[in-house]
């Protein structure tokens, strides 16, 4: 019994009350998370996917020997789960799917700058938060795809096309409630303002095939069976697609080619997907050296090949279906002004109508 | 008399904890956001309120018809196949609804194997005919009706079996038909049990977020998670809960309403009904009227996603899944215990109190103690807020909890011990008690309504403690009811999502976050096994329920 010292008078040290204190809190309270600082762990609350990340922390695992814990869940979650446990909270690194997560956690004082010149040296400005809180790790693009031979390709040059009467009934795209569409349309905001962005919403929303429904790779399939002729979607969708264990669906995502919109002038709405160090991290060295390894050549390629996602560092290979795709011009816009608009984007598609 | 006090307070306790995650919800209401609110009410408000109410009306009328005549004929008639539906029926209760939603898009949807062989038997080209879009609000209003009805068959089936024979002969003697006897005398007498499977339904139909959400049906709580996660207004989409926790409020209202005329008692002396055995055409016709929800609930959407594991699955981890499986069950099993013993306690709680104001007051058998009876109401509450909502309450109390506690230990003992509740089991097994323990008390409650009044008056005058009572008195009557609650519980909890997913420790993965991770992804096809995983593992608490109710109606 742990509780029998406290009355013994001579056995009485603060040291059996802390024990008996732990074991009745601990205890009786069904807690399994005694994650303090044991040595060489690493706890990360992960915005993204399992199967998106998780084969990437073995490999850091298996290199370095630091044992990495993980939740994921969905990004705003595992932000409000972060701001609740406070300085108490063991997770010492986030990752988020988008620059709009990882500026909110920022903005909410969560994070704390990463602080390593290897790090700074890799990812440029552009794709970092102004103090290096956050670092983005891979871009997606988010182009218009089309079926082969239903359109002629040449025939758009701007997502602002995609108004235009001549399309009515033709366009597929996702609901306005998926992060990809807000931080489309709070770049747009930020490129052009937010009343032409409104009407063009409304143009946009006067051309959908039907009422939003579905993924990106909905979409793409969408466009094959004839319901639409132009999508929008992110390109590792289709990449994903391309490289489907189902033979169907690799064949549906073989008819469907990819334009670059606005390259002569904004360049393609690109997002990012990124990570940031807890601000009252224990672990934060591991968490520094787990920064670096995604960043090296090996790990950025890995998202290249596997995720179909382009590497934020240049010099990399890309995967075969991502150079099918061509290259492009993305925009050049601040991803924390970006992510800072995404709630009004979402008004903006509410009052476009857009569901 | 001291047990019962002692009963309600532990009982008002228990309510407080678990209303408290709530309430930090309801404290929104005191910060109104006007800007956002004109917003909300100039755009979407009004398509969220008209969307919920029909999804939750229709869920409820469907459940109500396919529920109730399933049951009614069940328990009256003995026909081919009798034995194997009677255990079919219950299976679409192992079926998530947002995985049987992905199943049928991915059969009926435009680019799915049935248009697709519409189109090239007919050679149509899109435009040319119409097809029911599944993906709509009528599909997801019949994807629900086809796992909720269960809720209603359970309830009904019980209220039927229990249903005197000398009825059917005081009606035979009156001469009326059967039909007759049906509408005027089997199912007014049913009417409580079928009420409340219904709200059960439609409280899962309004908390439901994966499936309207894949559908693109606004409702509240697509519109809870947009104004949460889209504009990162964690007030305004509380307040949103709130509003939908009202509607909730009206709807558990007129439940208890309706059964509050309607307390009979039934003793065992009563002649048990006879079922009638039919053969030939009407048999077979019967057979099929109760095969069809089943088949469309189940067996089809079962045998797709048997098809896609087989084909497709990548079977490379099998530890690893059978540790998602694991975790699964145990904490399922958990969640299961500990829920139905929080019932159990909020339900005698309140007969204590019932059974000491009549003695005492000698008030009527309608009189029903205020506090404990609200308490109950408020503790329904959950069943009906979408997981995540609850999972934020959780989080915020569990968090202050925490940072208090260790503040207390660090100014005492000079000694931190870090997180106890947030990251734990605790937090997790809490959340699921606020969203599940309606399903156990509306149990209990039931099942203690069918001990008559005069069983714990004899018990009592032979100076039996509350305790004792309770040992050896009401939980062997209410086994039954037990047996189903904790079960009803389990395969809740299994299904669950959102607050799993937020809430869950370290390295802890069950099979619906697994399924939910990977079909989110549009991976369908990949998600399958843990799909079908679910519905394995919930397959064993639903085959003990038949067992159950089969053995009830014997």
């Amino acid at each position: 019994m742990f509780i029998k010292p406290l009355f013994k008078k001579t056995a009485f040290k603060k040291t059996a009350f802390r024990k008996a204190v732990q074991t009745l809190l601990l205890g009786s309270l069904l807690s399994c998370t005694i994650s303090q600082s044991l040595a060489e762990e690493l706890n990360v609350y992960s915005g993204r996917q399992e199967a998106l990340i998780k084969p990437l922390l073995d490999k850091f695992t298996e290199q370095t020997g630091v044992k990495v814990n993980l939740v994921t869940g969905k990004g705003d979650a595992l932000i409000s789960r972060l701001q609740s446990e406070g300085a108490l909270t063991p997770a010492d690194l986030i990752i988020m799917a988008d620059a709009g997560r990882l500026t909110r956690a920022n903005e909410l004082g969560l994070l704390q700058s990463i602080e390593s010149d290897v790090v700074k040296k890799r990812v440029p400005e552009a794709f970092a938060a102004d103090n290096y809180n956050w670092i983005a790790l891979t871009k997606r693009a988010r182009p218009i795809m089309y079926l082969k031979g239903a359109i002629d390709p040449g025939e758009i040059d701007s997502l602002s096309d995609l108004g235009d009467d001549k399309y009515q009934s033709e366009i597929c795209i996702r609901s306005s409630s998926n992060i990809y569409n807000q931080s489309m349309v709070a770049s747009l905001i930020l490129l052009q303002g937010e009343e032409k962005t409104l009407d063009w919403a409304k143009d946009l929303v006067e051309n959908f095939a039907r009422t939003p429904k579905g993924g990106d790779r909905d979409q793409i399939k969408a466009l094959v069976a004839g319901e639409c002729k132009l999508a929008v979607a992110n390109t590792y969708y289709l990449g994903g697609m391309l490289d489907s264990p189902d033979e169907e669906t690799r064949q549906i995502a073989q008819q469907v080619g990819v334009i670059w919109p606005d390259q002569d002038s904004t360049g393609v709405h690109i997002n990012v997907s990124g990570a940031g160090i807890t601000k009252y991290a224990q672990n934060k060295d591991n968490a520094q050296s787990l920064l670096r390894f995604m960043l090296e050549e090996q790990s950025q390629q890995w998202y290249a090949e596997i995720n179909h996602e382009y590497p934020v560092i240049d010099g990399v290979k890309w995967s075969d279906e991502l150079l099918s795709f061509g290259e492009f011009k993305a925009q050049e816009v601040d991803l924390e002004k970006m992510g800072e608009l995404n709630g009004d984007a979402l008004k903006l598609m509410d009052k476009a109508g857009w569901r | 008399m001291k047990a019962t006090n002692w009963l309600t307070g532990t009982s008002l306790s228990i309510t407080a904890v678990l209303v408290m995650p709530l309430c930090i919800v309801a404290f929104s209401l005191f910060s109104i956001d006007t800007q956002l609110w004109s917003h909300l009410l100039n755009t979407v408000f009004a398509e969220y309120v008209t969307n919920s109410l029909i999804l939750a009306i229709s869920v409820g009328l469907g459940s109500i018809v396919i529920g109730s005549y399933l049951a009614y004929i069940m328990v009256n008639y003995r026909f081919i196949g009798h034995r194997v539906l009677s255990w079919l029926i219950l299976l679409p209760l192992a079926m998530p609804a947002y995985i049987i939603a992905y199943t049928y898009t991915g059969l009926l949807d435009f680019t799915g194997p049935v248009q697709s062989t519409l189109r090239q038997l007919f050679s149509l080209e899109r435009g040319e005919y119409w097809f029911w879009d599944v993906r709509s609000l009528s599909g997801a209003i019949i994807m629900m009706i086809l796992v909720f009805y269960p809720y209603v068959y359970i309830l009904a089936r019980t209220a039927f079996s229990e249903q005197s024979s000398s009825f059917e002969q005081v009606s035979a003697l009156a001469k009326r038909t059967r039909w007759q006897h049906i509408r005027q005398v089997a199912l007014p007498l049913a009417r409580p049990a079928i009420l409340t499977g219904a709200s059960l339904a439609m409280m899962e139909a309004l908390a439901d977020y994966g499936t309207v959400a894949y559908f693109g049906v606004s409702t509240f709580s697509t519109g809870i998670f947009r104004t949460w996660f889209g504009m990162g207004d964690i007030q305004g989409a509380a307040q949103l809960s709130t509003v939908l926790c009202m509607f909730v409020l009206v709807l558990l209202v007129i439940e208890k309403r309706s059964r509050k005329d309607a307390q009979q008692y039934q003793t065992s002396l009563n002649k048990k009904l006879r079922a009638k055995k039919t053969s030939g055409v009407k048999g077979i016709v019967l057979c099929l009227l109760c095969l069809l929800p089943v088949l469309f609930g189940f067996v089809i959407p079962f045998t797709q996603l048997l098809i896609w594991s087989i084909n497709y699955a990548d079977i490379g981890d099998w530890p690893a899944f059978f540790d998602v499986v694991k975790n699964s069950f145990t904490l399922a099993l958990m969640g299961a215990v500990i829920i139905v013993i929080i019932a159990l306690i909020v339900s005698y709680a309140k007969r204590m109190q019932l059974n000491k104001i009549r003695t005492h007051n000698g008030l009527s058998d309608k009189f029903s103690p205020k506090s404990v009876s609200a308490s109950e109401r408020i503790l329904s509450l959950g069943y009906a807020l979408p997981g995540i909502v609850i999972a934020v309450g959780v989080l915020i109390l569990s968090g202050w909890f925490d940072q208090n506690i260790n503040r207390l230990t660090m100014t005492w003992f000079d000694y931190r011990p870090g997180l106890i509740l947030s990251g734990g089991l605790g937090a997790l097994l809490i959340a699921y008690s606020i969203r599940f323990v309606s399903v156990a008390l509306q149990n209990t409650e039931t099942g203690m309504a069918r001990i008559p009044n005069k069983v714990d008056n004899a018990a009592l005058s032979l100076q039996g403690s509350a305790w004792t009572m309770l040992r050896r008195i009401h939980i062997p009557m209410l086994s039954g009811s037990l047996i189903s609650a904790s079960l009803l519980v389990f395969v809740d909890i299994l299904k669950e999502l959102p607050a799993t997913l937020v809430l869950r420790p370290f390295n802890f993965n069950t099979l619906a976050v697994r399924a939910f991770e990977l079909a989110s992804d549009e991976r369908l096809i990949d998600a399958a096994l843990p799909a079908i995983s679910i519905v394995l593992v919930g397959l064993i608490p639903v085959i003990l329920l038949t067992r159950q109710l089969n053995k009830l109606s014997a």
